[in-house]
């Protein structure tokens, strides 16, 4: 076997593989990868520090710009983290109307991942098919919140204001073309020879491994483990519907491709019963001007982002403003497997498993 | 029509004699004269083939392309030229300067070379060479130096793994490359591209030489550099390969080179396999134009519809698969020469 001298090789921040600032230092013998160090903080922000000093309410925005590609999720999960501290009930129609923002926004950023992952491993068509059809829920957001990507739509007891009267249309069209979506992703990427051979048993991640890591989300079901928390432990109303939790077991960088597509479907479905069983009234519910939560409480809450378990864990201390905010995010964790997968692959496959792995930097760098 | 411009260069040079220049040197400044054609052509075709690219791709991928400068953008081109001359012309402190400088140029002129042999219609060509195949086959592999020596000069890492991936691909692909053209050199019994071309008076050399020419354009695109064997480049891993450091005008003439090579090596697809300038009605300097055309929007489909191969796989691709069936088609085309002269057709 030749040997050759080993080299390091700076993959980002500025990258254009690196999905918005992931640094990955590669450490390589040719063109094989012997390790990976991650160095995290490139779009460092200060949310947590922030939220301490903001009021319940201020911080709102806030956490629309941790997972920046799935909006509405990271803002579901905080106002519902805050209405569990505070003990404030949502009305039935605002409960509804947020099913159907969150699962949009999980489409959102599926279709994401899905132009990602084409575009890095060169499929340049593919993103352009995802982004059209995101294109079409940027516009449904912008009917809601008035703002196309970062809405912040959903507040702390409900939604900002109830939906217009094109919305309903818009998102039935939607939800009626994504099989039509799944069918074209598949046609032009999933079935691709060369697409399979870029994915077949690149980057595997054991279920062990997995659970080792706490890995969450579609990536852990890719590996065996047909955990999700809308099932597992379901918030909001997600106990209502009727949907599948779409599971592979080879762990490899095809099946995290293929459950993303799956997802769509499941995401649909949960939308189309969303649409039909949509109750008619308020959307928000009547909370004091300023939010106190008592001395000492506090609370733990989580939800089913796009990327995995999302958590905020929130401690009062009796004043408006939270004495301590943490975020669970599963970018951040979710990248800890990164060196894990991609050790004896080619480089190549460092570009693919980072795409499969789906991390989004404003999130895992907070 | 047909004979528009031989007979402007036979009217050219009898000028030239009529003002009392030898016929030696009439020769020479006809032979300047049509390399200024030649450089003039390339340049003025690139422009419409990177705003054909641009629209092409955008109709693939359902985008409107280029539509602001001129009719349906046009002028895009032209815009981007001027932009490429005036940005600022960065040279790496640490790089090796002379060859940093040379390997644009160089990449440049070898491709320029290749429309040497290329007879762009009946009698047209700027010289005859009896060995014109070879000779496009040896100009062609000498990009591989070019790029090595982008990489190499750059002194960055991106440049000189884009650098070391394209000659492990350019060397692999070269051998199924000139196999696949023996097949037809056997059939023809000659080097000369003329005499390929008079060759398919009766048939084209693609129903003949089917494997040869599925082979061909598999190698071809991996000589190409182009997707889905872009590797030397791979802007989403390599950050652009051997063209990282290179800025404005440096890059404009690597980039210039890449399609200089694309209109090339379709330009001997369509003379090898596709009946060259032979086709009726029309003139055939026409013809040529047309027959490269279509083999160009063929490679642009082609790029915009793969994803990137890897490259392990293209090196196994190429040497566990294209060298044999290449060799092969080898041994097919002589069995069938020698069915065909023992039964007395040939």
């Amino acid at each position: 076997m030749m040997q050759s001298d080993i080299y390091n090789v700076n993959v980002g921040p500025i990258h254009p593989s690196t999905h918005g600032g992931l640094h990955a230092e590669a450490v390589m013998d040719g063109e094989i990868i012997q390790d990976v160090i991650v160095h995290l903080g490139y779009v460092h922000r200060s949310v947590e520090k922030i939220a301490e000093s903001k009021t319940y309410q201020q911080f709102v925005p806030y956490t629309a710009r941790l997972d920046y590609l799935a909006t509405n999720l990271p803002v579901l999960g905080y106002c519902q983290a805050v209405e569990k501290l505070l003990g404030i009930e949502v009305p039935e129609r605002a409960e509804y109307i947020r099913i159907i923002m969150a699962e949009l926004s999980r489409i959102a950023s599926h279709q994401i991942a899905i132009s990602a992952t084409g575009i890095d491993l060169g499929a340049t068509t593919g993103l352009m098919y995802g982004m059209r059809d995101r294109e079409r829920i940027m516009n449904i957001f912008e009917m809601t919140g008035g703002q196309r990507l970062l809405s912040s739509y959903i507040r702390i007891g409900g939604v900002g204001a109830d939906i217009p009267d094109e919305f309903i249309p818009a998102v039935q069209s939607f939800v009626n073309d994504i099989p039509k979506m799944m069918d074209e992703y598949n046609g032009l990427m999933t079935g691709n020879e060369i697409w399979e051979a870029r994915m077949k048993g690149v980057g595997i991640l054991s279920k062990e491994d997995a659970v080792k890591y706490g890995v969450t989300g579609p990536n852990l079901r890719a590996s065996g483990i047909a955990y999700d928390i809308r099932k597992a432990e379901p918030y909001g109303i997600y106990d209502r519907f009727d949907f599948d939790i779409p599971a592979r077991s080879g762990g490899d960088s095809l099946d995290r491709w293929n459950i993303r597509i799956e997802e769509l479907g499941e995401s649909g479905r949960i939308i189309q019963q969303a649409l039909d069983n949509l109750p008619e009234g308020e959307v928000k519910a009547k909370i004091p001007k300023v939010l106190k939560a008592e001395a000492g409480t506090e609370v733990y809450h989580r939800i089913e982002s796009a990327k995995g378990e999302l958590g905020y864990y929130i401690v009062s201390d009796g004043g408006n403003k939270p004495y301590r905010l943490h975020v669970r995010a599963p970018s951040f964790i979710n990248l800890m497997v990164l060196p894990l997968v991609c050790r004896g692959g080619v480089f190549q496959d460092l570009i693919t498993n980072i795409a499969t792995l789906d991390p989004i930097l404003g999130e895992s760098d907070r | 029509m047909e004979h528009l411009f031989t007979n402007l260069a036979t009217a050219l040079t009898g000028w030239m004699i009529t003002l009392g220049l030898s016929p030696v040197w009439a020769d020479v400044i006809l032979l300047l004269v049509k390399w200024i054609i030649i450089i003039t052509i390339i340049t003025l075709n690139i422009i419409i083939l990177i705003w054909l690219e641009r629209k092409v791709s955008a109709f693939f991928q359902e985008r409107l392309g280029p539509n602001r400068l001129g009719p349906f953008g046009i002028f895009q081109t032209i815009a981007d030229a001027i932009k490429l001359l005036t940005k600022e012309d960065i040279v790496p402190s640490a790089a090796d300067k002379l060859i940093f400088k040379t390997a644009p140029m160089f990449f440049i002129v070898v491709a320029v070379m290749l429309y040497t042999v290329i007879p762009m219609g009946q009698g047209m060509e700027v010289i005859n060479l009896n060995i014109g195949l070879l000779f496009f086959i040896s100009m062609g592999s000498l990009s591989t130096i070019a790029l090595l020596m982008a990489g190499w000069g750059s002194d960055n890492k991106w440049s000189l793994m884009g650098a070391v991936r394209s000659v492990a691909q350019m060397i692999s692909y070269e051998i199924p490359l000139a196999f696949s053209l023996l097949g037809v050199v056997m059939i023809s019994g000659s080097l000369n591209l003329q005499d390929i071309v008079a060759a398919q008076d009766n048939i084209w050399f693609v129903i003949l030489q089917p494997i040869a020419f599925l082979t061909y354009f598999i190698a071809a695109t991996a000589e190409l550099n182009r997707g889905p064997f872009d590797m030397p480049e791979a802007e989403q891993e390599l950050t652009g390969g051997a063209y990282t450091e290179y800025t404005g005008m440096r890059w404009a003439l690597f980039f210039l080179a890449e399609y200089t090579n694309l209109v090339a090596v379709s330009a001997l697809m369509a003379t090898v396999f596709l009946g060259g300038w032979q086709g009726p009605w029309l003139p055939s300097w026409l013809w040529i134009i047309i027959k490269t055309y279509g083999v160009i929007l063929v490679f642009f489909w082609v790029k915009w519809t793969f994803p990137r191969i890897r490259m392990d796989h293209l090196m196994s691709f190429s040497w566990k698969v294209l060298v044999p069936v290449s060799l092969g088609n080898i041994l097919l085309t002589g069995a069938g020469i020698y069915f065909c002269q023992w039964m007395g057709w040939c």
